[in-house]
């Protein structure tokens, strides 16, 4: 009875929209099966905390109210009165450090098993746009609460994007909506994460998204070399995919581990007249630029250090997206592999400053 | 000419060697237009006081501004001629005129300070000091004696001998010196005492400028030991409602009576120590039992408080705890704090109405109290209680993500099963 009612309404469904190419397509995709398959799973992870942070940040909505005498308020009842308020906001917070973390790990797994050459250039470049979002989300987001060290935070965050040189200033007031950071600020940034940076993240994540599917997974190469009978694969539909679900299934009970051992904290609320208080640190994936230009010596050739640090930032970022397009062909006689280590000398480079900020 | 070039070279030399805390810096512009101090310098004569942060100094008035003279003079004579206006230094007795010659002129003082009281001199003649001044004893205490002649700074500066800090050791200077204090029958070991007391702690240890200093309760330019009608409006120009409360009830009427201390009676004076719960009741360390027996009613009705207080303060102490568990366990406290801020408060009410010594007013506070409390116990608890609920609603999750995910697990095995099961038929 049931499996005809089903049937029924997927027969229903196709008449109109011709789902079973789609459908016999998934079919017969298939997922390689080598050494290196555990990487595939990573842009999953990230985007199950993806879905994870529109769920808990719609449900945040329903009660938070943007503005000086209401933002620390609303999260603060959010936090002790309503429902599962505290899980909500916890988890939405855990959600948005794992999911940039996992961004990261899914990069360097690209970078590393050269998934981003030809022809996934396009890829590499949107999924490097969403990182830039997803940091774009972490910088809004932390200064929602309105708290003493998301203030602070925001406005030494606000202050070195006003060092950029000709546009610097704009951006600040821009982003600042007036010279301090005031109830405009929190308005602005309220905005941005909440419409902006979703509207445009949907869009680049599905593109893609599409473009993974329609490119495939990628094949190492010496999985590649092998001959075709003995190359492993799994069908995407349902088998890469129930593995998919099996994961997040583990990153969830993570993700509530996290939330009810380690409660996201709420600092005693902003003061703009106050002093700032110690240790004014940004969002850890911010971390390492942020450490980086403090070591940067006040002058760097003719222009100011902390000028020099983020020209060198934005022009690293850029070569970065645009890896696809400069990276040195591998010679597999040689035993030098450049892009290799790139790579280490990059992961080194922010682990490093990383450590230092929080030692410091 | 070759005078003050000598005078110059002689002072130069004489700066190289000094104390740094001597006169520098300004000694110079003054030694051109002061003679006094220059001249005093070369010869070595300055007061062994004598500094330049002294406040009359800093207002250009130097030595010539107390002692009169003319320092515009470098002839000796000339500028310490009677004609100049010269009057030397002052006998003990004539200190508080001396002084008071500006001090007590408002038209005078006005043009330094507009707000600065200019009776303290009549204040020092109806002093004990200034009495027994007036009568010849040239032993008591005179405007130099605390606040010196020569390094003389506002009551607001930590240097000075005045400030509150130092008030304590100033008076102490003399009142704590046996042999000079021995033929006035008084005692000296006040400073000693007052040390340890409360005030004592609070002002000499933690450093608190608010606490009372000597000056506080005494007097300062009228300094008089406070008499039994003055005691209790002593401690109340800070203990008000203390005060307020003892003089309406019926104990204070008593006191007056029987010609008893107020406060004194029970807190003591200079040792005064940091009130207790215990204090009342007719326990050991009770002061009620030092004039009633334990079967009057007096001894009644400080049984009954003592039980208030206890009950109140135990409370509190409980919930307290309490509050610490919930912060601890990373709970939300601040509802809980606010009824603890509230049931202290009428903690400390119920304290103060003990001087109202009415059993049944400290106990509607302590009821008062008692219902905070409780409330924030409740809150606690609760908030306790959430915590473990997190954590249980964690282990139910945990069990069914697990359940889920062995059952996953399972199936993608099947699947995989099925898969190569195809691919061997095939």
């Amino acid at each position: 009875m049931f499996k005809k009612t089903n049937e029924k309404i997927y027969h229903w469904m196709d008449e109109r929209f011709n789902l079973t190419p789609l459908i016999e397509y998934m079919q017969h995709k298939q997922v390689p099966v080598h050494k290196h398959s555990v990487w595939y799973y990573m842009g999953g992870v990230a985007l199950f905390l993806f879905i994870v942070q529109v769920c808990s940040g719609i449900l945040l909505l329903l009660y938070y109210q943007p503005g000086v005498d209401s933002s620390y308020e609303s999260v603060r009842f959010i936090m002790t009165k309503v429902n599962f308020g505290w899980l909500v906001r916890s988890v939405h917070s855990w959600s948005a450090n794992l999911m940039v973390f996992f961004v990261f790990v899914h990069m360097f797994s690209t970078f590393f098993t050269r998934a981003f050459q030809k022809p996934r250039e396009l890829t590499w470049v949107t999924g490097f746009i969403l990182l830039a979002l997803a940091m774009g989300f972490g910088f809004s987001g932390y200064l929602l609460p309105w708290d003493e060290l998301a203030f602070f935070a925001t406005k030494v965050g606000t202050d070195i994007a006003g060092a950029v040189p000709f546009i610097g200033e704009a951006i600040k007031i821009v982003l600042r909506g007036g010279e301090d950071v005031t109830g405009a600020t929190l308005s602005r940034f309220y905005a941005i994460h909440v419409a902006m940076i979703p509207a445009l993240f949907t869009v680049i994540l599905s593109l893609h998204l599409l473009f993974v599917q329609r490119q495939g997974m990628h094949e190492p190469d010496y999985y590649k070399n092998l001959k075709p009978e003995q190359k492993k694969t799994i069908p995407f539909f349902p088998n890469f995919v129930l593995r998919d679900v099996l994961l997040w299934l583990i990153v969830l009970n993570v993700l509530l581990f996290l939330a009810v051992y380690f409660p996201w904290e709420l600092g005693p609320k902003a003061d703009p007249f106050a002093s700032a208080p110690e240790g004014i640190r940004p969002e850890w994936y911010f971390m390492f630029m942020f450490q980086s230009l403090k070591l940067l010596p006040a002058h760097v050739w003719f222009m100011e250090g902390e000028v020099a640090g983020i020209l060198l930032f934005s022009v690293a970022g850029l070569a970065w997206m645009l890896t696809p397009f400069w990276s040195i062909k591998f010679d597999k006689s040689a035993r030098f592999n450049p892009m290799l280590f790139i790579g280490i000398a990059v992961i080194a480079f922010i682990i490093f400053m990383t450590i230092l900020g929080y030692l410091m | 000419m070759k005078n003050i070039f000598l005078r110059i070279v002689v002072s130069g030399l004489f700066l190289l060697f000094i104390k740094p805390d001597f006169i520098l810096g300004d000694v110079e512009t003054l030694m051109k237009t002061d003679n006094c101090i220059s001249c005093h310098i070369e010869e070595e004569e300055l007061p062994e006081d004598f500094n330049k942060h002294d406040i009359h100094m800093q207002k250009d008035l130097s030595c010539s501004g107390c002692h009169g003279g003319n320092p515009a003079s470098d002839d000796m004579d000339e500028a310490m001629s009677i004609e100049a206006g010269f009057v030397g230094v002052p006998s003990k007795k004539e200190i508080p005129e001396f002084c008071g010659k500006c001090h007590s002129d408002i038209g005078f003082m006005r043009s330094y300070q507009p707000r600065i009281p200019t009776d303290q001199t009549d204040q020092y003649y109806k002093s004990l000091h200034g009495l027994r001044l007036k009568k010849g004893d040239t032993k008591v205490a005179d405007c130099s004696s605390c606040h010196t002649a020569h390094s003389i700074m506002p009551a607001s500066d930590p240097r000075s001998s005045v400030y509150a800090l130092n008030v304590p050791e100033t008076c102490n200077a003399c009142h704590g010196d046996e042999e000079y204090m021995q033929e006035y029958e008084i005692p000296t070991d006040q400073f000693t005492k007052f040390a340890k007391s409360v005030h004592g702690v609070a002002l000499l240890k933690e450093q608190d400028t608010g606490a009372p200093a000597c000056n506080d309760c005494h007097g300062n330019h009228g300094a008089m030991p406070p008499g039994i009608s003055s005691i209790s409006h002593v401690c109340g120009s800070c203990h008000v409602n203390n005060m307020q409360y003892f003089s309406d009830s019926r104990m204070g009427a008593a006191f007056k009576k029987e010609k008893l201390h107020g406060c004194e009676e029970c807190h003591g004076n200079h040792e005064v120590q940091k009130t207790s719960d215990e204090m009342i009741g007719v326990d050991d360390k009770a002061v009620c039992s030092n004039c009633h027996e334990p079967d009057d009613k007096g001894a009644e009705v400080a049984t009954e408080i003592h039980k208030q207080l206890t009950t109140l303060a135990t409370t509190y102490e409980k919930a307290l705890a309490q509050q610490k568990e919930v912060e601890h366990k990373g709970m939300d406290d601040l509802d809980i704090e606010f009824l603890l801020q509230e049931a202290k408060q009428s903690l400390t009410q119920a304290r103060t109405l003990v001087h109202t010594f009415d059993s049944v007013k400290v106990t509607v506070k302590v009821k008062e109290g008692l219902g905070k409390a409780d409330l924030a116990i409740k809150e606690a608890q609760a908030q306790i209680e959430d915590y473990y609920f997190r954590r249980r609603g964690f282990g139910a999750a945990t069990f069914i993500i697990t359940l889920l995910i062995v059952a996953l697990f399972f199936k993608i095995r099947e699947i995989d099963q099925r898969n190569l099961n195809k691919e061997d038929r095939r």
